[in-house]
C-alpha cells in the first residue's frame, strides 16, 4: 500500500482559512444570506444555524499584508472617514461601499454580526455596514469590565442578548435552533481553542521550536473558523509537528535564538517583512504574542461561554490585561518586551504606557516602544522602528551579562 | 445692569471658578462627585445629598502629567481629565464616577483609577442594548453598583423617597434648559454663544435646585422680552462640547445665533426626563437611559437615525446651517460624520465641519471656515 502523504499543518490551516471564504461564496452563489462577522462575535450561533460567515477585521489585515492597506484606507477618507479611524474599519467600509479589493474579496453582506468586546468602534463600523446596504445588524454588546471576575449581571445580559440573537438569525436562516447541533459546535470550538493553546504553549521551550511570528500567520483560522473540526484538526497537527521539532532539536526559527520577546499588540500586517527583519539579524524570537489567551476561548457550559465571550484583550480591566501578559511572558521566557503603539487601537494602547511600567517593575525586563499601526502603512517608520529593536536588543544583552556576572 | 443682565453674569462667574462653587459647596459641610462624560445619572448623588461634579476636560488646558498615561493620539477632554486628576484640581472631591462608553474612555478609566487612587473610583458600564427589558435590567444593576458605593462614601443610605425627589429636581432642571436653549434661540440680541454657553455649562458645577431658580428667573425675562428680527445668521451646532471662549467669541462677532445644538455637553445631556410614574426609582432611571437616542456614543438599533434628528432639528428651529465641531481624536464623532454629512446634504443643509481641541491655541483656521460660513448663510437669506 502506497504511503499516504502527509500534508504539512501549515497547508492544512491555510486551506482551512479559505474554506471560509469558500464556503461564504457558494452559499452566496447558492442564493443564501451571507453574513459579516465581528471576530469575537460568538461564532457558535451561525455556524449552529449553518449560515456562512466571514470576517470584515480578517480580511482587512489581509488586505492591508498584500499592500493593499493604504488605497483602501484612502477610499474611505474620500468617502469622508477620518485617517484617525482605525484602519481595518477603513478597509472594509472601503471594500462595503464598492471599492474592489483583488487581495482578498469576499461576498458583500446580507446580515452582519457585531459585538464591541473588541473596542466601541465596532458598534459604529456595523451601524455603518448596515446602513450602507440596509440590512439587519445583530447586536451582542459586552459592556468593558472594571473588575477581574464576570459577574452574574454581566452573564444575564449577554444570555438575554443571545437568545434574542438566535431568534433573528434563525429568521435571517431559515432553520429552527438545533441544540444537539449546538452542542456539536461548542465541543469544535472548544477543540479548537485547546488545540490552539497547546500550540502556543510550545513557545515555553528553549530554544522555541518554532518562530513566535508564525502565530500571527495562524491565527486567521482561530478567528475565522474556530467552530470548524478542521480548525481543530489543523492546530491538533501543528501541535504533532512542532512535538516532533522539539523531539528533533528543530525550529521555524531558523536564526541563533540570543533572546526571546513578548511582541506586544496587533502586528503592522503592511510591514510585517520590516518588523521581522531586525529581529532575525539579531537573533531575537517572538515567544509571546497576547493573541494566545486572547483566543483561548475554552467553556464548559452556556454560562461559561458568556464569561469567555467578555474576556477581550481590549474588554478586561488593566491588572486581568497585565496578569494575561506577565503569565505567557514567565511562562515562555522573554527576556524582553516589544510594544506596539497602534495608532489604529486607541483601547488596546491607551493601557500600555501604564502596562510598561508594570512590566518592566514585575518582571524584571526591558520594554521598548515603538509607533505603528495595524493597517495603514502611512503610520509606520522603519527607522524608528530599527533604533528601537537596536535599543532593546541592546538592553537584553546588559541584562544577560549582569545576569552572567551576578551567577559567577 | 438689567435683572437679565445681571443672571447672565452670575452664569458667567459660576462657569469662570468651578473650584470657587467646589469650595463653596465643601464649606457647607457637603461632599462632591466628579462625574464624567457621558450619560452619569447625577439624580443618585443628589439623592446622596452630595454635590455632583461634571467635569468634561479644561479648555485651555495643557496636557503635561497625562502623557505618562496616554499617547499623543487621544482625545483631550479624557487627558485632560486626567490631567486635572493628577495635578490636584480635583481635590476635594470624595470620589468619581466614570464611564468607558468610547475608546479613549475604556483605558481612561483605568487609568484614573490607578494614577489617582486618593478618588474612590465609581466604574459606570452603560448597556448598549439599552432598550430591551434584559437591558434596563442590566442598568439598574450598575446604576445599584453605584448607589451602593455612593452610600458607603456618603455613609448613609439613599431612601426611595430621596431619589424620586432627585428625579423630580432634575426633570425641572432638563425642562428649564431645554426651554432656555429654546429662548435663547429666540433671543441671540439678548443671550450671545457665550452666555448661552455659560448657563448650560454652570449647571455642572452648581445644585441643580438652585441652578433652576435662576435659570426659571432668566427664562421667565426672556419670555417677556419683545421678539427682535435678527440680522445675523441661525445655526445648530453639533459635537462633544463646545465651551472655547475664543471659538464663542468667533461665533458672536460674526452675528451667528445657535438656535440649537446636538452637543454632548448640552442638548444632548438633557433630552430625555425620567419618568415619574414608574414606582421604581432605580428602574425610572434605567428607563430614562434606554430612551436615549440620536448619540453619537450609543447603539442605534434602527440604524443611523441621528442625521435625520438633526436635519428636524434645523428645519424646526430655524437654522440655516449647521457648524459640526469636531473634537479631534474622537472616533464615535468620526464615524458617524460620513452619515451626518449625507444627510445635510441631501437636505440642502449647508454645513462646516471646524476640528477642536481643548489645548487649541490657534484658531485662525476656525475664525476664517466661520466667517466663510456666515457669509454663505448670508447670501442664502
Amino acid at each position: 500500500m502506497p504511503e499516504i502523504e502527509k500534508v504539512p499543518a501549515k497547508k492544512k490551516l491555510g486551506a482551512v482559512a479559505d474554506k471560509v471564504y469558500q464556503n461564504a461564496w457558494d452559499a452566496k452563489e447558492r442564493g443564501e444570506k451571507i453574513g459579516w462577522s465581528a471576530s469575537k462575535f460568538p461564532a457558535e450561533i451561525a455556524e449552529t444555524l449553518g449560515l456562512a460567515v466571514c470576517y470584515p477585521e480578517n480580511q482587512a489585515a489581509a488586505i492591508a499584508a498584500k499592500h493593499g492597506g493604504k488605497r483602501m484606507c484612502q477610499h474611505a477618507e474620500d468617502m469622508g472617514y477620518d485617517n484617525d479611524i482605525c484602519g481595518y474599519a477603513r478597509i472594509n467600509l472601503a471594500y462595503a461601499a464598492g471599492f474592489e479589493a483583488e487581495e482578498k474579496p469576499m461576498p458583500q453582506p446580507d446580515f452582519v454580526l457585531c459585538s464591541n468586546n473588541i473596542c466601541n468602534c465596532m458598534t459604529k463600523w456595523y451601524e455603518n455596514l448596515a446602513k450602507m446596504h440596509n440590512i439587519p445588524l445583530i447586536m451582542i454588546d459586552v459592556p468593558y469590565n472594571n473588575t477581574a471576575e464576570v459577574d452574574d449581571d454581566h452573564v444575564t445580559y449577554m444570555r438575554g442578548q443571545f437568545d434574542d440573537a438566535i431568534k433573528q438569525l434563525e429568521k435571517i436562516s431559515g432553520r429552527s435552533w438545533d441544540e444537539k447541533k449546538f452542542e456539536q459546535v461548542c465541543a469544535n470550538s472548544n477543540r479548537t481553542a485547546k488545540a490552539w493553546l497547546k500550540v502556543c504553549s510550545y513557545c515555553q521551550y528553549k530554544p522555541s521550536p518554532f518562530s513566535g511570528f508564525d502565530l500571527f500567520n495562524h491565527m486567521a483560522v482561530v478567528v475565522t473558523a474556530r467552530c470548524k473540526v478542521e480548525a481543530a484538526e489543523g492546530f491538533e497537527a501543528l501541535a504533532e509537528e512542532l512535538e516532533q521539532n522539539l523531539k528533533d532539536g528543530k525550529s521555524t526559527w531558523h536564526y541563533e535564538e540570543t533572546h526571546r520577546i513578548m511582541f506586544e499588540g496587533i502586528p503592522c500586517w503592511p510591514e510585517l517583512q520590516a518588523l521581522f527583519k531586525p529581529l532575525k539579524e539579531k537573533g531575537i524570537n517572538t515567544t509571546a504574542v497576547v493573541y494566545a489567551p486572547a483566543f483561548g476561548f475554552v467553556y464548559n457550559n452556556m454560562d461559561e461561554m458568556m464569561r469567555a465571550y467578555c474576556k477581550a484583550p481590549n474588554s478586561v480591566c488593566l491588572e486581568t490585561g497585565v496578569e494575561w501578559r506577565e503569565g505567557i511572558c514567565r511562562e515562555n521566557k522573554v527576556d524582553g518586551i516589544l510594544v506596539h503603539y497602534n495608532r489604529s487601537c486607541k483601547p488596546w494602547s491607551g493601557y500600555m504606557p501604564e502596562m510598561q511600567r508594570r512590566f518592566r517593575k514585575d518582571l524584571g525586563v526591558p520594554v521598548v516602544g515603538f509607533d505603528g499601526d495595524q493597517a495603514d502603512p502611512r503610520n509606520f517608520a522603519v527607522a524608528q522602528y530599527n533604533t528601537r529593536v537596536e535599543g532593546l536588543f541592546e538592553v537584553m544583552e546588559e541584562y544577560t551579562a549582569r545576569k552572567g556576572e551576578n551567577s559567577k | 445692569m438689567s435683572r437679565t443682565e445681571e443672571l447672565l453674569s452670575e452664569f458667567a462667574e459660576i462657569v469662570s471658578s468651578p473650584r470657587k462653587q467646589l469650595n463653596k459647596y465643601l464649606a457647607q459641610g457637603k461632599k462632591a462627585i466628579g462625574c464624567f462624560p457621558y450619560y452619569i445619572p447625577e439624580e443618585i448623588v443628589y439623592a446622596a445629598d452630595m454635590v455632583p461634579f461634571g467635569i468634561w476636560g479644561q479648555t485651555g488646558g495643557t496636557i503635561n502629567a497625562a502623557k505618562e498615561y496616554f499617547a499623543t493620539f487621544y482625545c483631550t477632554i479624557a487627558q485632560l481629565n486626567l490631567e486635572m486628576g493628577l495635578k490636584g484640581t480635583l481635590d476635594g472631591l470624595s470620589g468619581v464616577i466614570a464611564s468607558p462608553m468610547c475608546d479613549t474612555l475604556r483605558p481612561f478609566t483605568q487609568n484614573f483609577r490607578v494614577a489617582c487612587p486618593q478618588f474612590p473610583f465609581i466604574f459606570l458600564a452603560h448597556p448598549q442594548n439599552r432598550k430591551p427589558g434584559y437591558g434596563v435590567d442590566f442598568t439598574v444593576t450598575q446604576y445599584t453598583n453605584v448607589k451602593d458605593k455612593l452610600e458607603e462614601i456618603g455613609g448613609k443610605s439613599i431612601s426611595e423617597e430621596r431619589l424620586k425627589n432627585a428625579i423630580k429636581v432634575y426633570n425641572h432642571s432638563r425642562a428649564s434648559r431645554r426651554k432656555f436653549v429654546e429662548l435663547a434661540g429666540k433671543h441671540p440680541e439678548i443671550v450671545t454663544a457665550s452666555q448661552r454657553n455659560a448657563v448650560l455649562k454652570s449647571a455642572y458645577f452648581i445644585l441643580k435646585s438652585e441652578h433652576t431658580v435662576l435659570l426659571n428667573e432668566l427664562n421667565n425675562l426672556l419670555e417677556k422680552a419683545p421678539v427682535v428680527e435678527w440680522k445675523g445668521s441661525k445655526i445648530v451646532t453639533s459635537g462633544i462640547v463646545l465651551d472655547s471662549p475664543s471659538l464663542l467669541d468667533i461665533i458672536e462677532s460674526n452675528n451667528i445665533a445657535i438656535v440649537a445644538d446636538d452637543v454632548a455637553h448640552e442638548s444632548r445631556a438633557i433630552r430625555i426626563d425620567v419618568p415619574e410614574n414608574e414606582e421604581d426609582p432605580m428602574k425610572a432611571l434605567a428607563l430614562q437611559f434606554a430612551a436615549q437616542d440620536y448619540d453619537t456614543l450609543l447603539y442605534d438599533p434602527e440604524i443611523n437615525k441621528r442625521p435625520g434628528y438633526i436635519v428636524d432639528k434645523v428645519k424646526e428651529s430655524g437654522a440655516q446651517g449647521v457648524v459640526i465641531m469636531m473634537m479631534q481624536f474622537c472616533d464615535p464623532e468620526e464615524m458617524e460624520f460620513p452619515a451626518l454629512k449625507k444627510g445635510l446634504e441631501e437636505a440642502g443643509i449647508p454645513y462646516v465641519r471646524i476640528g477642536i481641541d481643548q489645548q487649541m491655541t490657534n484658531f485662525e483656521q476656525a475664525r476664517t471656515s466661520l466667517q466663510a460660513f456666515s457669509d454663505i448663510l448670508s447670501m442664502q437669506k
